[in-house]
């Protein structure tokens, strides 16, 4: 079933675009993550021009996200109060990074940025969780009591000045340190079609020392206005926030989602975190391979009106 | 169809004034309509050659050509550094059709030689695009050129059709030509040779519209002229599916 996008200017099939969505929902579901990290490169790989792909993967992480915040809302899994910070500091990174691809388009430059971006980014992320769940896989199965979760002390962290007491994340710290975190995970937003929870959960645990329960739905919130952000940014800068795109990928996303949820009601926790980190990691080293192997296109055309 | 073309014939033979041989054409469709389910288009192109002040033995030729504006490209190079491959270089071109195709009688090298083909840019390989830098060698411009055209070429994007110009009875003639999804809007022009012994003796053209129509063309003007509003309405919609979902999600 062909479908015209009016932004991207091509026809894709609508059941092949819906279906990526689906794929991406149901990782969403059962990870709980946005899985735009997904959605991105899934797009790239089909056709679609990078800055479509980004600026209309965000708006689907937008809904994708505010679905997912809902449950977690409801059993008070939401530190709204760090959750505001994360966002101003998310809409800053969001604005300067919308500037950054802009740039980066016109020399020429995006589509390799992105992809070095996603290696790296997926490739270190992916291989840490790989680490931490086989260990932690390996540990319960040689039936050694799992360690007592440190909580982690930064001594910079705690010399930041204007300490503020977060009460749900049970913290006392400056607001300074999750601003320039919400700050970096705007950035990688606008510049890389992603919501960032895979990098901004394991920040808060391990850098801000968050208490996790709230961790997951406070990652949610801040993504929903930061993508939200980044949407209305690329239609004014990029005008590339494809609507019919979005609403594809959402379609899928929505119906994947249901089942993913299910299948991971059945998995255990540490499983279901070796599988993701796994999948984290072959999208990063299929990039990389991409990115070393020769392109089958060497030219590429683009319209100056576009840059 | 059938009708239109009985009146051309019959406007050929009421015709015959002029001087030389004239040609009269029209489009199956004057506009192209690209719609949500938009994924390409056949053009007919037919028409009469008024041949009534000519001797009816002359061997005529056609070139029917189908273009849309020209537009500045960049055309970029990927090359290996350090193991990964990226665009290093890359070439301006001023006057790039979206869209070229041409199709003739017989091979463009039969009907008229390099420099008249140059001339009316006769054939993919004749167009001028232009280049804007000075400083690459004219080699290298030929190189980016190559590129540029072979990924138009793949993509239906520019195409020859060697014998692609139908003519019935010396006089009808017709072509045809097939616009991908992705061809560019714009306002384009298809025009029509008639060439006798390397020359050309008669042409005209009729304006094509490709153009977005319907919702199509709203969403497009909307988000170019209200950006912003564009952009709040994804987020609304984006927002609504999502609390839908959940809500769906919750049962």
């Amino acid at each position: 079933m062909d479908l015209y996008l009016p932004i991207a200017e091509m026809s894709v099939n609508a059941l092949v675009i819906a279906g990526l969505g689906g794929l991406v929902g149901f990782l969403s579901g059962m990870f709980g993550v946005g899985g735009g990290f997904l959605t991105t490169p899934l797009l790239i790989f089909y056709g679609i021009p990078p800055s479509v792909a980004v600026a209309s993967a965000a708006t689907q992480i937008t809904g994708a996200s505010l679905s997912g915040v809902r449950a977690h809302w409801r059993r008070g899994g939401v530190d709204p109060k760090m959750g505001v910070v994360l966002i101003v500091g998310g809409v800053i990174g969001s604005t300067l990074g919308s500037f950054v691809f802009k740039a980066l388009k016109a020399v020429g430059q995006i589509d390799f940025i992105i992809s070095v971006s996603y290696v790296l980014f997926l490739g270190v992320v992916g291989g840490l969780m790989l680490v931490e769940s086989t260990r932690a896989i390996l540990r319960a199965r040689s039936g050694v009591a799992r360690p007592p979760s440190r909580r982690h002390h930064h001594g910079l962290l705690h010399r930041l000045p204007f300490r503020m007491r977060f009460p749900r994340s049970g913290l006392y710290i400056s607001p300074l340190a999750p601003l320039a975190l919400g700050a970096a995970v705007g950035m990688m937003t606008a510049i890389m079609g992603v919501g960032g929870g895979f990098l901004l959960v394991p920040a808060m645990i391990y850098l801000l020392g968050m208490s996790t329960a709230v961790v997951v739905g406070t990652s949610l919130f801040q993504i929903i206005f930061v993508t939200a952000a980044v949407t209305v940014l690329h239609a004014v800068n990029t005008r590339s926030v494809d609507i019919i795109l979005a609403i594809l990928l959402l379609v899928g996303g929505v119906v994947g989602a249901q089942f993913g949820a299910r299948v991971a009601q059945r998995l255990g926790g540490e499983h279901l975190r070796a599988a993701l980190g796994l999948i984290v990691f072959l999208v990063s080293a299929r990039l990389a391979v991409e990115l070393m192997i020769r392109p089958s296109e060497i030219f590429s055309v683009v319209l100056e009106t576009a840059l | 169809m059938i009708r239109a073309f009985a009146g051309l014939l019959l406007l050929v033979m009421l015709g015959g004034a002029a001087a030389g041989p004239r040609l009269i054409t029209d489009l199956s469709q004057s506009r192209i309509d690209i719609e949500y389910t938009f994924a390409g288009a056949d053009l007919l192109m037919f028409g009469a050659i008024d041949r009534t002040t000519m001797r009816p033995d002359r061997k005529l030729d056609l070139v029917v050509v189908v273009r849309s504006p020209a537009q500045p490209v960049v055309v970029r190079q990927k090359e290996r550094v350090a193991g990964v491959w990226l665009n290093t270089r890359s070439v301006r071109f001023q006057t790039v059709p979206g869209y070229y195709s041409v199709s003739t009688t017989r091979p463009i090298g039969d009907l008229v030689d390099p420099r008249m083909a140059a001339i009316y840019e006769f054939g993919i390989d004749n167009l001028h695009f232009s280049p804007a830098e000075t400083e690459r060698s004219a080699e290298e411009l030929r190189t980016f050129q190559a590129g540029l055209i072979d990924l138009r070429r793949r993509g239906g994007l520019f195409t020859e059709t060697i014998g692609g110009v139908r003519v019935v009875e010396g006089v009808l003639f017709r072509a045809r030509a097939r616009l991908p999804g992705d061809v560019p809007v714009g306002e384009y022009r298809v025009y029509v040779f008639l060439v006798e012994k390397g020359r050309v003796i008669a042409q005209t053209s009729v304006p094509l519209t490709v153009g977005k129509s319907g919702f199509e063309r709203a969403v497009y003007t909307f988000a170019q002229e209200n950006s912003v509003s564009y952009g709040l309405l994804a987020v609304a919609i984006a927002l609504a599916a999502g609390w839908v979902a959940g809500a769906i999600m919750r049962k």
